[in-house]
């Protein structure tokens, strides 16, 4: 009984955490840009404008809550939740402490990334049900980018799992006590970090979205807070990406003299200032481009680092 | 767990059926996810998460994907969902349902003889044991999956070639 109600408190716990993490994301971001980019940013609401998120939510929550008529409605409304469903559920994997951890799957890696691969129905959905040329351009986009890209996401952990011997995530950052895995999977690292930002749809990959061709893209017939959920949704992805790199190459919750918590708290945040940073560095891509970079240059790059490092390990320790 | 196992059996059951009667194709793929998705969690209860992982991958996220986005560009309208309620006409369900029947008949005498021995208590098995099990006693599941394969084929080359003679 008493588990029970511990992992009831840690559920809601890392729920709240998260909702609240991802609203807060919006006003980090726009104040980030704003001091990249040498201007003010938000910062009339409440001290440092602190409350413009509450603002923010207040008139997102007022505005009309707008079905198409043309719309497929059942699909136009179930879309924005898959998106906010399929990042929540990765989330119960994610170990942030050796104590705080939803669920300690053993295959946990494989159900993030089974989570991520179905978290592209989200827009392809969205694209589909809106009924619109732009919003099925967006989505028909999405779905390629997505699909290309989950390919070498996934090639790109294989290194890391060859690692630390095990899909469980709690045993990766075990595994990575002596020297964290972004030194000797460098070539992973770099790979997933870039998936991931395609994942993310994030600039420079936020082409299903580019709003100076497809109006919106495929959250162009989505108002008030349908399509604030794709909002969410998308800093949700950030965090939790940040959060895997941090899990996977940065020695999650390991670190000297701070608690554990913080450690992993400290490490999340500067990953997501860093895509961030990327956003306010970089310009978006052309599709082609987008395309060529992923299956000519991210692939094979994915499958020398698999090659590599399963060739290394098999040196180190021959298998019985 | 098995209150968990009776109900994802069941939405993997009913959403099944639904993706052979809905007449939206987009709707049938969708409904074809939620069935594995559903298939997904029967493997999980069963002890083995490395399939159901794969499963989500490889079919609910990666084919489907693929099936959704073909139907997405075919701009499917009305037309072609009048066209499938012209298939879904009570004649035309009699033969295939004999044949099922007659299969699903033969299955649970299979159940029913003991045959195929409960595996007992859920512990989490490794993927080879899962390999050992669905390849020696549970044959027939396998064999099953497979044939239904051959239906899928010949009702593709028979609905495509039927299309093409109207045509011309």
């Amino acid at each position: 009984m008493n588990e029970t109600a511990s992992t009831l408190l840690i559920i809601a716990g890392v729920l709240v955490t998260l909702l609240t993490l991802s609203a807060l994301l919006i006003w980090l971001e726009r104040r980030l840009l704003g001091f990249w980019q040498e201007r003010y940013g938000p910062n009339r609401v409440g001290p440092f404008g602190l409350l413009q998120v509450v603002a923010d939510m207040i008139k997102i929550f007022m505005k009309e809550d707008w079905v198409p008529p043309f719309a497929d409605k059942a699909v136009f409304v179930i879309a924005p939740a898959v998106i906010i469903v399929t990042i929540l559920m990765s989330f119960a994997v994610v170990p942030f402490t050796p104590s705080i951890v939803v669920a300690d799957l053993n295959v946990g890696l494989l159900f993030f990334l089974a989570m991520s691969s179905l978290s592209a129905y989200s827009v392809v959905l969205a694209g589909w049900a809106s009924n619109n040329k732009y919003s099925l351009l967006g989505g028909l986009r999405a779905s390629a980018q997505m699909l290309s890209y989950e390919v070498f996401m996934g090639l790109s952990l294989m290194g890391v799992v060859m690692l630390a011997g095990s899909f469980s995530l709690r045993d990766i950052v075990a595994a990575q006590q002596g020297v964290w895995f972004c030194i000797p999977q460098v070539l992973g690292f770099i790979i997933f970090l870039i998936a991931g930002l395609a994942e993310t749809k994030r600039v420079p990959f936020d082409i299903p979205e580019a709003e100076a061709e497809l109006v919106a893209g495929f959250h162009t017939e989505y108002s008030g807070m349908k399509f604030g959920m794709f909002f969410v949704g998308e800093y949700l992805g950030i965090i939790l990406i940040s959060a895997m790199i941090t899990v996977l190459f940065f020695g999650g919750w390991q670190g000297p003299w701070l608690p554990p918590v913080v450690w992993f708290s400290i490490k999340t945040f500067l990953f997501i200032c860093l895509f961030i940073l990327l956003r306010a560095a970089l310009p978006r891509l052309r599709f082609d481009q987008l395309m060529t970079f992923g299956w000519k240059v991210m692939l094979p790059l994915a499958l020398v680092n698999l090659t590599v490092t399963g060739a290394l390990v098999l040196v180190g320790h021959p298998p019985e | 767990m098995t209150g968990a196992f009776y109900l994802a059996a069941l939405v993997a059951a009913v959403s099944t059926g639904l993706v052979i009667t809905s007449l939206n194709a987009v709707h049938a793929l969708l409904y074809l996810i939620v069935s594995f998705l559903a298939v997904a969690v029967v493997f999980f209860i069963f002890g083995a998460p490395f399939v159901a992982m794969l499963e989500i991958i490889i079919y609910a996220g990666a084919i489907m994907v693929l099936f959704v986005f073909v139907v997405m560009m075919l701009n499917l309208g009305r037309r072609a969902i009048e066209q499938e309620a012209g298939w879904l006409r009570s004649r035309i369900w009699i033969g295939p349902s004999i044949l099922s029947a007659t299969l699903l008949g033969e299955l649970l005498y299979l159940f029913g003889s003991g045959i195929l021995s409960q595996a007992g208590g859920i512990t989490v098995q490794a993927p080879k044991q899962v390999g050992v099990v669905l390849l020696g006693p549970y044959l027939i599941g396998v064999e099953l999956a497979s044939m239904l394969l051959l239906p899928g084929l010949v009702g593709a080359y028979h609905l495509g070639r039927h299309l093409n003679s109207e045509d011309a």
